[in-house]
């Protein structure tokens, strides 16, 4: 009988669990993860027009992403610990580079080409809990006051050069990862309702001096789509077009009128949890709803169980981000809120969120899979 | 980096990350909830709705026009056909800018500037993904012109489509007719789907009174469509059933023929068969291309038609009422032998005019001198008016009005094209009806004199003048003149003979009565003095006629012609009427030139050709 390093008798779960845990992989994790992406492959073949070139494309793009995460996942955290202060810095660093000499995409500087194009806001989605979680490890929480204000300046920072960028969608997110580790901390019930309403005067001011108008119009049509039904609103229509129709259980696969006959615009990307409701109905956007609530509920879980506070805020962070990414897309495309411009986490054809994603998890399956036996 | 001057509390912080973590959760559960119920409303709720919407969205009907019916002449000669031709059509919806474009197209060259309202009417009644034709037979340097610009013109397309064609143009313009596009008005009358892909519709005469025949059943395809209004998929087809062709009784080398001797004059010919009413020729000069109505007829073009002295717009043949002259005197001869108010053998004195008893005022004869003494035969033949001024006061007006009804005239033959004048066969009731004044009401002596030589309130068209001539002809057996003679089934070829609608007969006491008028009308041509004895030198057939001539009372008022162009229009019309063979007739002529002076110099002649074409062509 072999013992893992790492403390736990793979023997009584066979050879299939013994490998997985060898390569540090968390079954219950990988299996939600696997399904998501299988069937977002699926879907995305339908969305794509059974475009096979893009369907190849997406097939290396995930691969790459679970190679990645494979290769996160044998990292340890006391190491990544050390290196999160400077990945915030490098992270920080490209930020500043993309503002100053940045490729344009989609209207908005997102891009550094650096041989491989790169999102370095991407990096930040992880860097910056992180930083945040490296400088609350092995402080006593909750954390005091001052030292809330600091990390909502290290929010603050990154938040705004992305939102500047402009990428409004990836800057909110960005800023909930880091408001969330902050919450995980354990603040005050007294501070979260006081800041509640400063919020809510900071979005006003956003709004009034910073929101450039396109944002602020996709914001407008969000209350009144049929204002605009060819224009911003068109979007939203067609979306709501598209998930109504497919009823109780869809059109079927490859049978969406909306998304096959490209009424439904940005179909393979943002918008295409609009097809999985055209073609697979409630039925299937439920059961993939139910999934990605397990795959958040086994992150919640691995932080919960986490051994250490850096390992617990940022497990607990990247979970909720998670979920807050499925939430915020699912919203934008049954039109509960504005359209921000969040792909479907592991479905949206896309390559940068897919890595960063599968980072993420990567990180959660070492939290998981690194842990000491310690006595309880 | 440890400035912390706190002890770290594990177990604690461990509890209070835990509840936060629950707390993150319950938050989780909350939002998953919102957006499933928000799901729930879209699929469940508001499913049909949304599903209505989606079938909408990409479902479209596109009707399928049918190819119109064409029309042959009697001798299968193609009157008129559809040939392949380019057009531009705009497509509303793929438009950006439909102003922008309109003038830019203008500036090219494409688009005459007087079109562009009639343009922007048209785009405003169709639907915005509607294909709609701004401008018809491009022409092969229009065509290469375009496919350069193109892609400068989103939604603006060049495209193959069936277009009228009239190869005799001019000669058979006001029988058959021409296209023009839809107006509001015809729109109101028309059954919007049926012409959701039509263009065009018939406007006057064949064209117009056969639309339905001719324009045949639109069919449609459900077609999948995507976002940008491309066909991605025919679902299902209902083809179109092709419109009926028309074989008419026209011929059209006869056509020719009065088209030729007309010779650009104003006038008209008509020719129907005395057998079955069907009409043979159906001209009124000058015409206008009808091809042009199609192409590029623009506002400017056709206001200039319109306002053409000629009126070549106006179909004289069917529309052009005419004092009939000494045309009517065979019908009247014919009342007089049947109220026995003379006798045909017993001549009379014919002094060069004649005068009512116990007035002074002289109804002259077109011959000063007189005709000296003469019969019935010779006053048809000589056209004697004063032997009709007395002929009709011996009657008196009712049974002149009476006989001249059985023949047609005064009220609308009926034929199968649209519109048609009634004329006016004067009568001591409708002078009752029509005047205003008490004095005016009454019926005087001269009024019935003057209506003997076919003078007076008197008014025929060429049409019933012809209808009448074949009442004649087949000795009173009437028909309603019809241009069509069958109808034919394009796919399968079956041909659908009309029926011939025959008309009351005029009964006579004695039938030999025809003869006697019909000798006179022989004598017109044969008689060493008939008026139009230079028709019958060397006629291959035996003919029958009668010369006529009428004044013209009124030049426009508001008009100014030149002294020539006046002298010229106050001149006579000539008429002339003819049937030949005598004795198996095959074709009745009435024609009318217009300030031709001579109803036998200048109208004869113009029958005897029509004739001659008809009965000398050996496929008739």
């Amino acid at each position: 009988m072999i013992r893992s390093v790492d403390g736990r008798n793979s023997g009584r779960h066979g050879p299939i669990a013994y490998f997985l845990k060898r390569l540090h992989i968390d079954p219950p994790l990988m299996a939600g993860i696997t399904t998501i992406l299988i069937f977002g492959v699926f879907v995305l073949y339908s969305a794509s027009g059974k475009d096979t070139d893009m369907l190849f494309r997406q097939c290396a793009r995930v691969s790459v992403a679970l190679l990645v995460m494979l290769m996160v996942a044998q990292i340890r955290m006391e190491w990544l610990r050390r290196i999160a202060p400077w990945l915030y810095v490098v992270g920080l660093g490209t930020l500043v580079l993309v503002l100053i000499s940045g490729v344009t995409g989609g209207g908005a500087q997102r891009w550094l080409d650096i041989g491989i194009r790169f999102q370095p806001s991407e990096l930040m989605k992880l860097a910056v809990p992180g930083m945040l979680a490296w400088l609350l490890h092995e402080r006593p929480l909750p954390p005091s006051a001052m030292l809330i204000i600091g990390m909502l300046a290290l929010i603050g920072l990154p938040v705004a050069m992305i939102a500047m960028q402009p990428d409004l969608g990836t800057s909110i997110l960005i800023a909930l990862t880091g408001i969330t580790v902050i919450f995980l901390a354990g603040i005050s019930m007294r501070v979260i309702f006081f800041a509640i309403p400063a919020t809510g005067v900071i979005g006003w001011v956003l709004w009034s001096f910073y929101m450039l108008d396109y944002q602020k119009r996709r914001v407008l049509t969000l209350l009144d789509p049929e204002s605009d039904p060819l224009g911003a609103g068109y979007h939203i229509i067609q979306s709501k077009i598209a998930i109504g129709s497919g009823g109780s259980f869809g059109k079927g696969w490859l049978n969406g009128s909306q998304g096959q006959l490209e009424f439904l615009p940005e179909r393979t990307t943002d918008f295409i949890f609009a097809v999985i409701g055209e073609e697979f109905g409630l039925l299937g956007v439920a059961v993939l709803v139910l999934v990605y609530l397990l795959v958040v509920g086994r992150g919640f879980y691995i932080a919960a169980t986490a051994q250490d506070t850096f390992s617990r805020l940022l497990a607990g962070s990247i979970s909720f981000t998670f979920f807050f990414y499925v939430f915020v897309n699912t919203a934008m495309v049954t039109g509960l809120v504005p359209v921000v411009g969040v792909p479907l986490p592991l479905v949206s054809a896309g390559g940068t969120s897919m890595v960063t994603l599968l980072a993420g998890f990567g990180i959660l399956m070492s939290i998981q899979t690194h842990r000491k036996l310690l006595p309880r | 980096m440890r400035i912390s001057n706190q002890i770290k509390d594990h177990w604690r912080e461990q509890r209070l990350f835990t509840q936060r973590i629950i707390a993150c959760a319950i938050i989780a559960a909350i939002m998953t909830g919102i957006v499933l119920t928000r799901l729930a409303v879209l699929q469940l709720v508001d499913g049909d709705y949304y599903a209505a919407q989606s079938q909408g969205n990409r479902i479209r009907v596109q009707p399928l026009p049918p190819t119109r019916g064409l029309i042959y002449d009697r001798n299968r000669k193609l009157l008129a056909e559809n040939v392949p031709s380019y057009q531009l059509e705009l497509t509303p919806e793929q438009v950006p800018n439909i102003e922008a474009t309109l003038d830019a197209l203008t500036q090219r060259g494409f688009l005459p500037t007087e079109n562009l309202e009639r343009i922007r009417q048209l785009i405003n009644s169709k639907r915005r993904f509607d294909s709609i034709p701004i401008k018809q037979r491009l022409s092969d340097d229009e065509v290469a012109r375009f496919a350069v610009l193109r892609p400068y013109f989103p939604g603006v397309e060049i495209r193959a489509r069936l277009a009228r064609s009239y190869p005799y143009g001019k000669v058979a313009s006001h029988a058959i007719g021409y296209m023009g596009g839809i107006s509001a008005a015809d729109q109101k009358n028309l059954d919007a789907a049926e012409y959701s892909g039509t263009s065009y519709i018939g406007k006057v005469s064949l064209e117009r009174a056969y639309e339905p025949e001719l324009h045949g059943i639109t069919g449609n395809q459900n077609v999948l469509v995507n976002a940008r209004g491309r066909q991605m998929q025919v679902l299902d087809t209902e083809l179109a059933i092709p419109g009926q062709d028309l074989v008419l009784s026209l011929d059209i080398n006869a056509q020719i023929a009065a088209n030729d001797a007309l010779a650009q004059r104003r006038g008209a010919v008509v020719a129907i068969d005395p057998a079955n009413g069907d009409i043979i020729v159906f001209i009124s000069t000058p015409g206008f291309d009808p091809n042009r109505f199609i192409s590029r007829l623009s506002q400017k073009d056709f206001q200039e038609l319109q306002n053409d002295k000629d009126q070549p717009l106006f179909n004289r043949a069917s529309r052009g009422t005419y004092p009939p002259g000494s045309t009517i005197k065979p019908i009247l001869a014919l009342a007089g032998i049947e109220t026995q108010a003379i006798d045909p053998n017993k001549r009379m004195f014919c002094r060069g005019f004649y005068t009512l008893p116990g007035r002074s005022h002289r109804y002259r004869d077109w011959k000063v001198n007189g005709h000296g003494w003469i019969n019935m035969h010779d006053a048809i033949a000589q056209s004697c008016d004063t032997y009709f001024y007395s002929l009709a006061t011996k009657m008196g007006i009712d049974p002149m009005t009476e006989i001249l009804e059985k023949f047609g005239l005064g009220s609308a033959t009926g034929i199968d094209i649209r519109p048609e004048s009634a004329g006016l066969v004067p009568s001591k009731a409708w002078k009752r009806k029509n005047f205003a004044q008490p004095g005016d009401q009454v019926w005087f002596p001269g009024e019935t004199v003057i209506t003997g030589i076919g003078q007076g309130y008197m008014l025929a068209t060429p049409l019933q003048l012809a209808q009448a001539t074949a009442a004649i002809a087949a000795r009173g057996e009437r028909f309603q003149p019809s241009m069509v003679k069958a109808t034919r089934d394009p796919v399968t070829g079956k041909l659908t003979p009309r029926t011939p609608q025959k008309l009351a007969v005029i009964e006579l006491t004695d039938s030999a009565h025809w003869d006697q008028i019909i000798a006179g009308m022989r004598g017109v041509i044969y008689d060493a003095s008939g008026t139009a004895r230079a028709l019958g030198k060397d006629a291959p057939w035996p003919m029958a006629g009668k010369s006529g001539t009428a004044q013209v009372f009124t030049v426009a008022q508001n008009t100014t012609y030149d002294e020539m162009e006046l002298e010229e229009r106050m001149r006579d019309h000539a008429l002339f009427i003819a049937f030949a063979p005598i004795e198996q007739p095959r074709i009745a002529v009435a024609v009318i030139v217009e300030n031709g002076s001579s109803g036998s110099g200048v109208a004869g002649p113009v029958a005897r050709q029509v004739i001659d074409a008809y009965l000398g062509s050996p496929t008739s």
